[in-house]
């Protein structure tokens, strides 16, 4: 049944229609593998041609850094990829092998610099805190050479300035690294300008030497008479000025700082070339006070005690500071009579010449001369108490009167400032005189006799107190009895004086009668000085 | 006496309407008499086209498994991960069967399908009468096995869909995966327009009965 229809059909099937030849479809799907090609080579040659160069770079220790991962940033755009770390041959170093982009080729030239950007605290700043959880990547800094290289040798830190940031480098020598670290500021006027941007030691080992970045514009205030000093931390001088604190921010407190300054005086200059030398002082008045000053160094030979004079005291005219002790030691002179302090000073003689710029150059001729006259005229080297609170000493230099004639000894080498001694030692000396004298007076033998002779007082005077006792009850009665006696006799004679009594009569008859005497006898004195020949021949007759 | 096909037999079935007509003979593009639509007994040009799209999609499997597929962005940095830079990941960390899945569904699967179609292709150039019910069955396998391949494009699109939180984590899909849709697409299109009974069509009337034993 089934079979027979199915015979039945096929036999009259009806007959494919013809329809005209239509063009093939061969071509047109040829297209696809053709653009498949086509697309092929454009990927291929992208990628080739944004292959940029592969280098390597050479780090102590590969931490952080990710084969295929690590990206390599100029200014935080990405620049390169790290594609494989091997280690050095000798094992002693990491091989990074990287590769640019094609665009940043021209970065890889000879004075680039690469470093792995860690999150790190230093200087003060905290940097790379993205780097936290995005890991680290490696940071460049472009070069300015013409010659590309291939092979770097990557900083283990980063560098404190970027290349770009325009300013100059200058070179500071110091005697020791202070509190000063790499990013450490710089500071002018308070203004932070600048970092310090490495230190290490002479190669010598004769001090540190820093390498400080200062930002332009500020790096026009560096002329070569410029003056650096450390600003770190707080300092704290004790002096004979007192109590001094200076610091220049908070920031230097705890990581160091350098300041720096140009003399007021000094003369115009350009500002100081790239990598000009300084030297770095430990304090600003240090670093202020010298200048390019002429410096006469002298001797000041004193017999007291030094005691709390410290290298770098005062040297002081009246208040001016013209100078700063630079050593104390002593000295036994030839006849080892007395051990003798010399000090010595520099003296800045430009600070005493009057309304003049001084030169660098300053001949000392002129100042010896004026050394020379106003110690004629009597000015003498003196120690005396800053401050009697801490009891430091300075050299004090002023006019004393009564100072034994003196003159600067220039042939002594350094030349010997004439001294007198201090104040304060005078007065210690006379009251150690007295003191001698009253340890000399025996006051054990004179309190004894003193008590043996209060002893005897006091035995004389129970006597006497006896004695007016008796003399109370004798002879007070008697003296009554004389008393009565003696009102009795003035009395009679209170009678005997009265003007009608009879003996007052006879007393003023006799009493005429001795005048009338007298006055004869001085007539008869009269005439016998007149005419002494009467005593022997008698009164002449008187002639009519 | 040849197995009876339909092609042997002289008619010719059309696609559209199912009707069956008698071919005629010389004629070069016979059209169905009763909805006009063409007739072929066979797809016509079926390996050239095959090879067309094979060879295209040979040439795409290079960048599409040289190039990211996903591209990862997150607070950690961008990733961009290829095919198989993600099975080793998830191989070193331990996902083995994972790491499994997916290279086979993204990487052996497309491979093989390139390789198996062109064997196919080329075994029906030659006329080879080797195991032809080997072949059909090779043949069914990759018509079925071959949408699976699009596995991890799709695992890309709904991650690049969803994981969009900007600065913190970002996925896209990078250029490889749009060259693997392109090569399993390709490959999809060329074991469509490869017509199974060409394989049959070499074999002879005991041939197949041999083969079919087989």
């Amino acid at each position: 049944m089934a079979d027979k229809p199915a015979q039945s059909d096929m036999a009259d099937l009806p007959q494919a229609r013809v329809a005209e030849k239509r063009r093939s479809m061969f071509s047109l799907v040829w297209i696809v593998p053709l653009l498949a090609v086509l697309i092929g080579v454009w990927l291929a040659w992208r990628a080739y041609s944004q292959t940029g160069p592969a280098f390597t770079i050479v780090f102590a220790t590969a931490e952080g850094i990710e084969a295929g991962k690590t990206k390599i940033k100029y200014k935080s755009v990405d620049v390169g990829v790290v594609e494989a770390i091997n280690l050095a041959p000798d094992q002693s170093r990491v091989v990074v092998h990287a590769r640019m982009e094609k665009h940043a080729e021209g970065l890889l030239v000879a004075d680039s610099h690469f470093w792995v950007v860690r999150p790190r605290v230093a200087g003060g700043n905290v940097e790379g805190l993205g780097t936290l959880i995005s890991g680290s990547y490696v940071g460049m800094d472009v070069g300015i050479a013409k010659t590309e290289q291939r092979e770097f040798i990557g900083l283990e830190d980063p560098p404190i300035v970027s290349r770009d940031v325009p300013g100059r480098h200058f070179v500071l020598k110091a005697e020791s690294a202070a509190s000063i670290t790499v990013g450490s500021p710089v500071f002018f006027r308070r203004v932070k300008v600048g970092e310090v941007e490495s230190f290490r030691l002479e190669h010598d080992g004769d001090g540190v030497r820093y390498r400080i970045f200062v930002q332009a514009p500020y790096d026009q205030y560096v002329t070569d008479h410029t003056r650096f000093w450390e600003a770190s931390g707080i300092d704290i001088k004790l002096s004979a000025t007192g109590l001094e604190v200076n610091t220049e921010s908070l920031a230097a407190i705890a990581i160091g700082g350098i300041a720096f300054q140009t003399r007021q005086d000094a003369p115009a200059t350009q500002p100081a070339g790239e990598d000009a030398r300084f030297r770095l002082f430990a304090r600003r008045d240090a670093a202020l006070a010298r200048a390019e000053l002429s410096v006469v160094p002298m001797q000041m030979r004193f017999k007291e005690s030094v005691r709390g004079l410290t290298v770098g005291a005062p040297v002081d005219f009246r208040g001016v500071t013209i100078g700063e002790v630079t050593n104390i030691r002593l000295d036994i002179p030839e006849d080892r009579s007395q051990l003798v302090m010399v000090v010595l000073v520099d003296i800045f003689p430009d600070r005493l010449q009057r309304g003049r710029i001084p030169t660098s150059k300053e001949d000392s001729k002129p100042f010896s001369e004026g050394a020379q006259l106003l110690v004629k005229n009597g000015v003498r080297a003196q120690l005396k108490t800053g401050s009697l609170l801490t009891g430091q000493l300075y050299v004090a230099l002023d006019f004393y009167s009564g100072a034994k004639p003196a003159v600067v000894k220039w042939d002594a080498r350094p030349p010997e400032f004439p001294t007198v001694p201090g104040t304060f030692v005078g007065v210690e000396e006379n009251v150690m005189a007295i003191s001698n004298k009253l340890a000399k007076v025996p006051f054990d033998a004179i309190g004894q006799d003193l008590r043996a002779s209060l002893v005897t007082l006091n035995r004389t005077l129970d006597t006497v107190s006896r004695l007016a006792t008796t003399m109370d009850r004798d002879v007070s009665q008697e003296i009554r009895k004389a008393i009565a006696d003696m009102r009795q006799t003035l009395t009679g004679v209170d009678r005997n004086l009265e003007e009608s009594a009879p003996l007052k009569q006879d007393v003023r008859e006799a009493m005429r009668e001795i005048a009338r005497a007298a006055a004869s006898l001085r007539h008869l004195t009269d005439y016998l000085e007149q005419h002494p020949e009467a005593l022997i021949r008698g009164k002449p007759e008187e002639k009519p | 006496m040849s197995v009876p096909t339909a092609a042997r037999l002289g008619f010719l079935s059309c696609h559209v309407c199912e009707r069956v007509t008698r071919a005629v003979t010389g004629a070069a593009a016979p059209k169905c008499p009763r909805c006009g639509a063409r007739l072929h007994s066979r797809k016509p040009s079926s390996v050239a086209r095959t090879w067309a799209l094979l060879i295209a999609a040979a040439i795409l499997y290079v960048p599409a498994n040289a190039q990211p597929v996903m591209i990862t962005t997150s607070l950690f940095g961008t990733q961009r991960d290829t095919i198989l830079s993600g099975v080793a990941y998830l191989w070193q960390s331990g996902s083995w069967p994972l790491a499994t899945l997916v290279f086979v569904a993204s990487v052996v699967v497309p491979l093989l399908k390139l390789l198996a179609l062109g064997y196919l292709a080329a075994s029906v150039h030659y006329r080879s009468r080797r195991n032809v019910l080997g072949r059909s069955r090779l043949f069914r396998v990759l018509e079925f096995v071959g949408r699976w391949s699009m596995l991890d494009v799709f695992v890309v699109m709904v991650l690049a869909a969803l994981v969009k939180l900007q600065s913190l984590a970002n996925i896209q899909a990078g250029p490889g995966a749009m060259w693997f849709g392109i090569v399993v697409v390709l490959t999809m299109l060329a074991s469509m327009s490869f017509d199974p009974r060409l394989i049959w069509d070499s074999v002879g009337e005991d041939d197949g009965r041999q083969a079919g034993a087989i």
